[in-house]
């Protein structure tokens, strides 16, 4: 197991270092050039030098990539180039936007699929169960922006039941930026929902057919008791695991939702990032998101070796 | 490969008879692959001529979905759109198909090899960088155009391929026929180009079809944040971009493109679902 | 109140939120499409930091007016020397800096020798690069030498990038700035909003406002939302001017347009191949019909002009006929310079919606008479360095934003390469004369000279459109320099 272990953390940090590499090359060939996009059209030569000097644009490649590796080791992501304050502030000041939304969107999208799930697999092929299905069919092949144009222009713009967008800041009340996060929400978890709820379905479905719950049936339990006691804790696995992929997708993922709904949080701190060429707020933050990523994956593997000693192959 | 319903329950995945979803959806697919191949042939109305002085006018006999800002018939650009849509998401779903398919054949013959530990390896860093965020860097690169959409969203197809590939793979290995198939001496590549590769093929067109109908909505997602084919070309992500700030009263600018997105991934959608209980009832669909 | 408990909580909130903007009407929330990316002025290029900090929370000698004139400032009264080389200022006294630090001569002496340093990274270094140099005379009086005469020095101090910073906070200045202006900086919300107070200890005339939040919507749908909700008291630069009159209809809000100094142009490569021809050139300008593309992509607000130079200036010459819409004369052109089959050109067109917009009217009205453009849709970046330091392009839109800017043309080396000897002579004599006929002279002879060369395509003069709850007075309608100057801005009643 500790062979196993030392294996996989060895592929963990040799995927970080691959990944960290293609990070940095990407951001190095992108054309434009930060000082000359903060300067404008009328900066003189010298003056553009004098920025890049200042920014430490003027390093060699290498020296920079390690130099930012290095930093990120130590928990230092640099400075950035267009805000001037330290990559780390940023992004804390941008999460506790990013990861309420993607909570908040999750909570929703978990509440409305899992009874509907519930009722189509319970009423499988009735009336129930078709509207289900359609609806979350719908719900699939709905463009998340379009739907959040339209909650816009509806909740916001012709009813004024909410703001159109924007956060007014923790400080302000939590019921205040629960309202500012409700439209946004919505978007992001319609989608999310609809196949969460077709998971469910079928993942019930899927256990109800198993042996076990059918000697449970013969034992004479109710169909109602069944459904609930043994198939619904079974069939919340997949679901779990679902949800856990929407996470890490909510996160990073909401940017367009960010966009329209004018919410700065993650997403659109490396939109802008980009636009801005602000080079090293993108690359520490895609780095983060991946670091992430990875980790929870890493995480994910052990504990499954840790349960079935079949899965412990490096 | 045993194919018999073991569960007798779960037969349709959409809740709806199979035939009925393939039909419903071969339907509502086939109107926008036909517009699209009619569009080069024939179109209400130019959609590159502008006419400032028509726009924004409402659906009408003259102009069945209204026209644009530039007075341009929005019927006209839905059927070239649909070209460009589709377009964008064959072509990008080709390339997962013809990179990842090889990849998840190759990890498959060569289980816990090096090899498939490498490409396994790879699956899964592509798979943590945030996509959307890395098709606009694709384009901040290599600059915008429907080519670059098209790598931007087959670089993210390429794993899903080869993972299906893989998974759906590994159990045929240890099938009676192949051991006789190696024994008999037939190279790893024979075996899989031959014996896996047939057998796995239904599951591949039912995955095709789930990521081409993605590759539809990445598409109009990449567009809207003017990633995707440039002007004069319409495109839906890019009309309901521009459609915008004119939603408050010209509603039609928004509503047209924006069903023809949810029509086409829906058509797909109940296309893939029946195809799959038609091939293969016992598998489930899981997305 | 009592009602309100019988609402809906989503709704009790949107009524407690406006209840509260209600209640006070010495504050204002300004609509901003950009965040600045920081708030130092003399540090980067960024319009959005001026139009946060200008007049507000910093101040220079001189500054500008709603009017476009340029009044003192810090500085009370000057005095120039008979050559013109030598300019005395006398400051006010009792200034200080919103860390309580005293403004003096000293301090000036700092902001300008900073500014034209070696190592400066002022993004318009080029107004003080004629400094040979400043002197303390006493605390109140500093006197500043020029190597040339130039009328212009006076203008050149109203510039935001030359605002009167204190070595002690200049370093801090990107996040916590620290100037003289009537508001102090309070606090910034990143990605959402900034916010400022009113110094308490001003030197000059009080204001009105006690607070001003300006809040970043880059979005125009989300921007209008916002403006129909009542979020955002104003939003000075509204970047959809299709909506204008959807706010006209309101009697809530006020529609502002006024005048920019943003002459909008086609710009043409004229050292790219097809283009080094005149005719290929002045064909182009005869295809474009100017109407549509105002109506078109500005939806009806813009000026017209016929070469580089604002109509609202006294100088302007109307050369619009010399370019008339004449797609019968530009085919004529293109057949007599060679390209009777037509022709193919790049069109690279930045971010702001009168680039894409026109670009596509523009676009379709080329193909009209035969030429096809092949259009790239470039963010900022990418255009600064493509076109405008690569020169790697034929066609582009952009708009010029800086006050009289004509004298870009006698640079070879600005992007679009217009390199014209008769040209430079004019704008060399131009900086050396003094009187005002002759000065008029020369600008309407520099204007007609790019005309008459068909250097660029001359599209329209980019209005500024805003809109304002009704009740807000004060606020600035043209836009001489890019600011949101708020000194001057009151609620009625």
């Amino acid at each position: 197991m500790v062979r196993y272990i030392v294996t996989r953390f060895c592929v963990l940090s040799v995927s970080l270092l691959v990944a960290s590499g293609i990070i940095f090359t990407m951001l190095e060939v992108v054309p434009g050039d930060p000082a000359s996009f903060m300067l404008g059209i009328n900066a003189e030569a010298d003056t553009l030098a004098a920025m890049r000097r200042e920014l430490g644009l003027d390093q060699p490649m290498l020296q920079r990539y390690l130099s930012w590796l290095g930093g990120m080791l130590t928990g230092d992501f640099g400075i950035s180039y267009t805000y001037r304050v330290p990559v780390s502030e940023l992004v804390m000041a941008r999460i506790w936007i990013s990861l309420p939304l993607a909570i908040f969107a999750l909570i929703l999208s978990t509440l409305i699929a899992v009874p509907a799930g519930l009722i189509a697999a319970s009423r499988r092929g009735r009336v129930s169960d078709w509207t289900v299905m359609g609806t979350t069919q719908l719900g699939i092949a709905i463009p998340n922006f379009w739907f959040a144009m339209i909650l816009v222009s509806i909740f916001a713009i012709k009813l004024r039941w909410f703001s159109a967008g924007g956060f007014p800041g923790w400080d302000q009340g939590f019921w205040i930026c629960m309202q500012a996060l409700l439209l946004p929400a919505i978007a992001l978890a319609l989608p999310q929902a609809s196949i969460l709820a077709r998971v469910m379905r079928s993942s019930l479905l899927e256990t109800l057919s198993q042996d076990y719950i059918r000697t449970a049936r013969a034992k004479g339990l109710s169909q109602r008791r069944t459904v609930w006691a043994h198939a619904f804790r079974n069939a919340l696995i997949p679901v779990l695991t679902i949800i856990g992929l929407q996470f890490s997708f909510l996160i990073a993922g909401a940017i367009i939702i960010e966009n329209v709904f004018f919410l700065p949080g993650l997403g659109r701190l490396i939109f802008q990032g980009i636009t801005q060429r602000d080079l090293i707020v993108v690359e520490s933050v895609v780095m983060l998101l991946v670091f992430a990523v990875i980790c929870v994956n890493f995480l994910v593997d052990i504990a499954y070796a840790l349960v079935d000693p079949r899965l412990r192959r490096p | 490969m045993a194919k018999h319903d073991k569960s007798g329950l779960g037969k349709s995945a959409s809740g709806f008879k199979s035939p009925t979803s393939l039909w419903i959806g071969g339907a509502l697919t086939s109107i926008f692959v036909v517009a699209a191949l009619v569009s080069f042939l024939w179109t209400p109305y130019s959609v590159e001529a502008l006419n400032i002085g028509a726009k924004l006018q409402a659906p009408s006999g003259t102009h069945l979905f209204g026209t644009d800002h530039f007075g341009r018939d929005i019927f006209s650009m839905i059927m070239v759109g649909a070209r460009v849509s589709i377009a964008v998401a064959i072509v990008a779903v080709g390339i997962g198909i013809l990179v990842g398919v090889p990849l998840g054949l190759l990890a498959a013959s060569r289980q816990n090899s090096f090899i498939d530990d490498l490409v396994m390896r790879s699956n899964d860093l592509v798979f943590a960088f945030p996509s959307l965020l890395i098709a606009i860097l694709i384009t901040a690169i290599f600059g915008t155009s429907a080519l670059n959409a098209i790598i931007a969203i087959g670089i993210f197809n390429i794993p899903v391929f080869a993972r299906v590939t893989r998974g759906s793979a590994l159990p045929i290995w240890t099938l009676d026929f192949i051991l006789a198939a190696r024994v008999a001496g037939k190279s790893g590549l024979r075996i899989s180009l031959e014996h896996i590769l047939p057998n796995i093929l239904n599951i591949l067109i039912v995955q095709g079809t789930i990521q081409f109908s993605l590759g539809i909505l990445a598409e109009a997602g990449l567009s809207y944040v003017g990633l995707g084919a440039q002007p004069p070309t319409p495109s839906w992500g890019r009309m309901l971009a521009d459609s915008q700030t004119m939603i408050s009263f010209a509603p039609h600018l928004a509503i047209f493109p924006g069903v023809a997105i949810i029509a086409t991934v829906l058509g797909l959608n109940l296309m893939g679902d029946g195809l799959r209980d038609l091939l293969d009832p016992k598998l489930r669909r899981v997305r | 109140m009592r009602k309100i408990t019988l609402l809906t909580s989503a709704l009790a909130f949107s009524v407690m939120t406006s209840m509260s903007a209600m209640a006070a009407q010495t504050s204002i929330t300004l609509g901003m499409q950009l965040e600045p990316p920081n708030l130092d002025p003399t540090s980067a290029a960024a319009a959005a930091i001026d139009e946060v900090v200008y007049a507000n929370i910093f101040e220079g000698l001189t500054r500008y007016q709603a009017d476009g004139s340029i009044v003192p400032a810090l500085a009370k009264s000057w005095e120039i020397s008979d050559d013109g080389l030598t300019y005395t200022f006398t400051l006010h006294s009792g200034v200080t800096f919103h860390d309580g630090t005293t403004m003096d001569a000293e301090d000036v002496k700092f902001s300008l020798d900073r500014a034209r340093a070696e190592d400066s990274t002022n993004a318009q270094k080029r107004l003080f690069t004629g400094i040979a140099s400043v002197d303390v005379v006493n605390p109140t009086t500093v006197s500043i030498t020029l190597s040339n005469p130039d009328g212009g020095f006076i203008t050149n101090l109203a510039w935001g990038d030359a605002v009167i910073v204190a070595p002690e906070s200049i370093d801090a200045a990107a996040n916590a700035p620290v100037g003289t202006g009537p508001f102090k900086f309070s606090r910034w919300v990143q990605g959402d909003r900034i916010e400022i107070e009113k110094n308490p200890d001003y030197w000059g005339e009080p204001i009105a406002l006690e607070k001003a939040t300006f809040k970043f919507i880059s979005d125009p749908t989300a921007a209008f939302a916002a403006v129909m909700a009542g979020d955002i008291d104003a939003f000075p630069g509204y970047p959809a001017p299709e909506n204008l009159p959807q706010f006209e209809a309101d009697p809530r809000f006020s529609v502002i347009v006024g005048s920019t100094e943003g002459e909008t142009i086609l710009s043409m490569n004229n050292k790219s191949e097809k283009l080094t021809d005149v005719r290929v050139r002045k064909a182009i300008a005869h295809a474009i019909n100017r109407q549509a593309i105002i109506d078109g992509a500005m939806f009806g607000f813009g000026t017209p002009i016929g070469t580089h130079f604002a109509p609202h200036h006294p100088d302007y010459l109307d050369l619009t006929g010399q370019s008339a819409y004449d797609p019968a004369a530009a085919k004529a052109l293109l057949k007599e310079a060679g390209y009777s089959e037509g022709l193919t050109l790049s069109l690279k067109l930045p971010p702001p919606s009168y680039a894409r917009r026109g670009g596509e009217i523009i676009a379709s009205q080329l193909r009209e008479v035969g030429i096809e453009t092949e259009i790239e849709n470039l963010e900022w970046a990418q255009w600064l360095e493509q076109v405008f330091r690569g020169k790697d392009f034929d066609l582009s839109i952009v708009s010029h934003t800086e006050p009289m800017d004509i004298g870009i043309y006698a640079n070879p080396e600005y992007y679009f390469q217009y390199d014209s000897a008769a040209f430079q002579k004019t704008i060399d004599d131009l900086m050396l004369a003094t009187d005002a006929g002759e000065r008029t002279a020369l600008l309407q002879s520099a204007q007609r000279v790019i005309a008459d060369d068909y250097v660029n395509g001359y599209l329209f003069q980019l209005a500024r459109t805003g809109v304002a709850n009704s009740k807000i007075r004060g606020l600035w309608e043209n836009s001489p320099t890019q600011a949101n100057d708020l000194t001057g801005v009151s609620w009625s009643d």
